[in-house]
């Protein structure tokens, strides 16, 4: 794998490369297993394999090459980014290492244990210099989406630097205005990193390379998801997708996911599907769903049902609006439209939040779902907190919906495989009661 | 015969049910290495029609006897509702897990609330508690209802709860209070799993798994729940029934 080709590279930019190369192997393995294993895939797939294996090779030395020419490398955490700025500098903007177990007991020699295990996570790698991507950001970008997070940057601060946009809790009019100049400052920020001025031209530019990679992702989910007795992909296969769509080139990814999306045309048009006739259709909602979190969707599609669509921001949260830049003149107007579109996403931390619940029920209908499972890290609080509003709404939708709060550990495992197969034993029966009833 | 096997995480429980539905054959065994193997063995020389397997152990036996399996809901479902066909809803404690059944008119399940990986709620909680007072689980249970003060146990982490025993333990609370607080905190936390499912005063409730075997625990939770809870003569045994069950019905 390149990782050894690259060794000099992740050297010089500070990755402990033996440890790194240790974790690069569990990783790589675990793919394997879960993901390469499966039959009948895709053969579009092939690329997406590819980039996994060079996930933090390949892909680290294009980045390196950017920062040479004194193009901006972002490493963020949210979605809140606005990464068309960065992509129009001719930068990379990519999310950062934080879905794995092993570096969380290195993370709390600072951090204390109860908040979520992503910022714990993200936390070790950095201390642990085990994420290529972490070691190449010119600057981490943080938000104040949640109190773990927003104090977490202070302390990251030591050890990287950090650019905190503060993203307001509520979308009043002050907020949303507030918001704006926070997109101004970022912009300047970059154009600070860059060392040069950036056109409107540039960053509208940006902005079509990210609507476009939006877009191709929406057709995949449609693809995915909206077909009730054809899955021309696996939700493993479709998630690990969405993960990728932080790393790889935005252009690139764009292109070889329309190419994949060609395929499962082909694919719905000759009825082939990954999974057998009645296979239950589940939608996941909730937090981000960090590469290597495989665990729930192992655990959902290795107990006979399919997933379907992610709600999260690795998911739907991140593609579903684009920007619009029809007749925008000036640098102030683009602002406004990319605020626009930021305060659009029906993340957790905003108050109130109905329009996630409205969005998902939506969903749920527009897929003809068969139940939706909601899932948080633990600790992650407006997730699991707004959980009791989501999963109430679903009821009166008479929407079965099973709740599961976990975090990078393997230890249960076991547990929640027995919840999901309950809860698709749930599924059939009610399914069948209702054919009986009907009858 | 039709045999429902219940590999839990402390026991693993065995079923054999007869052409009538009848119950024939009630066999109890620790839970060791190689389970697989040694239900294999104890299955040997018997007539096997159907074998369907549950509990945590369940794929163990799928991949080694090709057995159907069903999760621990579907068979303590089930199993209730073989004994009480009123059951609206099933309270359940094993060794590693807790859960709370939700029952359908027809003895299949509509919802379920199930403990998270926390052992706080689980057998295994009141196990570790009467190992540090020294004594057997059914001599700790019996010492609660001589209890004279309403100890409680706050942390909601059993590793902690733990060490909040050995401190009550070092400031001489009486072995029955000790008792009662490990009892009283575990009944409210599968009470207030169970509130949400229980809805009519005067629904079935039943009370199934190992932990249903502890008198006072039993107790605990009817002074929670303000009402009474059956728990059937073999509460351990409720879904290796429920396994046997199903395949008596996949068969007949």
């Amino acid at each position: 794998m390149g990782v050894e080709l690259h060794k000099d590279l992740l050297s010089s930019i500070g990755v402990d490369v033996e440890r790194h190369a240790k974790m690069m192997g569990m990783g790589l393995a675990g793919y394997q297993a879960g993901f390469m294993s499966q039959p009948n895939r895709p053969k579009a797939m092939a690329y997406f394999d590819w980039f996994m294996s060079e996930i933090q090779a390949e892909r680290i030395a294009e980045i390196n090459a950017l920062k040479a020419q004194k193009k901006p490398a972002v490493g963020t955490f949210c979605i809140f980014v606005p990464e068309e700025i960065v992509v129009g500098a001719g930068g990379a903007c990519f999310g950062l290492c934080g879905g794995a177990n092993p570096p969380i007991a290195d993370a709390e020699s600072e951090l204390p244990r109860n908040i979520c295990p992503l910022i714990k996570s993200a936390y070790g790698f950095k201390l642990q210099h085990t994420c290529a991507y972490t070691q190449s950001a010119d600057f981490i970008y943080g938000e104040t989406t949640c109190e773990a997070k927003k104090k977490t940057w202070e302390l990251l601060g030591k050890h990287h630097p950090v650019h905190v946009m503060n993203i307001p809790h509520m979308k009043r009019e002050r907020d949303l205005k507030m918001w704006q100049e926070e997109i101004k400052e970022f912009k300047e920020h970059i154009e600070e990193v860059s060392e040069r001025k950036l056109s409107l031209a540039e960053m509208l530019e940006g902005v079509k390379v990210i609507n476009a990679k939006r877009d191709a992702m929406k057709r995949l989910d449609t693809l995915r998801g909206m077909h009730p007795d054809i899955m021309p992909i696996s939700g493993k296969d479709a998630l690990f997708i969405s993960q990728m769509s932080f790393l790889d080139d935005p252009k690139r990814f764009t292109q070889k996911v329309n190419e994949l999306c060609d395929e499962l045309d082909v694919r719905i048009k000759e009825k082939v599907s990954v999974f057998p006739e009645n296979t239950p259709r589940i939608m996941v909602l909730g937090t981000p769903i960090a590469p290597p979190n495989w665990k729930l969707h192992t655990a959902v599609e290795g107990s006979g049902a399919c997933i379907i669509n992610e709600e999260g921001c690795i998911g739907h949260r991140y593609f579903k609006d684009n920007v619009d830049i029809e007749g925008v003149q000036s640098e102030d107007e683009l602002y406004e439209r990319l605020m626009k579109r930021y305060s659009k996403i029906d993340c957790a931390c905003f108050t109130p939040n109905q329009g996630r619940t409205d969005k998902i029920i939506q969903m749920y209908k527009d897929r003809k779902a068969d139940g939706v499972i909601y899932y948080t890290l633990s600790f992650c609080h407006t997730y699991n907190v707004e959980s009791h509003l989501v999963t109430e709404a679903l009821a009166k939708e008479g929407i079965p919906c099973l709740v599961i709060e976990s975090d990078y550990s393997p230890e249960d495992a076991g547990q929640i495989k027995t919840r999901v197969e309950a809860f698709l034993e749930s599924i059939t029966f009610k399914q069948k009661a209702e054919v009986f009833a009907n009858k | 015969m039709f045999w429902g096997v219940d590999i839990g995480s402390t026991y693993t429980k065995i079923i054999g049910i007869g052409k009538e539905r009848e119950i024939v054959n009630m066999t109890v065994i620790p839970t060791i290495f190689n389970q697989d193997k040694i239900v294999g063995e104890y299955l040997a020389d018997k007539e096997v029609k159907m074998l369907v397997a549950t509990g945590y152990g369940r794929h163990m036996l799928a991949d080694s006897h090709g057995a159907p399996v069903i999760s621990e809901i579907k068979a303590h479902a089930k199993g209730a509702y073989f004994f009480h066909n009123d059951v609206k809803t099933v309270i359940d404690l094993g060794g590693q897990d807790s859960k709370v059944i939700k029952m359908g008119d027809d003895g299949g399940f509509t919802d379920f609330r199930m403990n998270d990986k926390c052992a706080a709620g689980t057998g295994k909680f009141l196990e570790i508690a009467a190992n540090r007072l020294g004594l057997d689980m059914q001599t700790f249970a019996n010492a609660g209802f001589e209890h004279d003060k309403e100890l409680t146990i706050s942390s909601m982490c059993a590793v902690f709860a733990e060490s909040e025993v050995i401190s009550l333990i070092a400031k001489k609370e009486s072995l029955a209070n000790i008792c009662y607080g490990v009892h009283e905190s575990i009944a409210s936390r599968l009470a207030s799993m169970a509130k949400k499912f229980v809805l009519n005063p005067n629904d079935c409730i039943v009370f199934s798994g190992g932990g249903a075997l502890n008198p006072f625990l039993h107790h605990m939770l009817e002074l929670k729940l303000e009402r009474k809870i059956l728990v059937p003569e073999h509460p351990q045994l409720i879904g290796a029934v429920g396994a046997a069950l199903s395949g008596f019905e996949v068969v007949n």
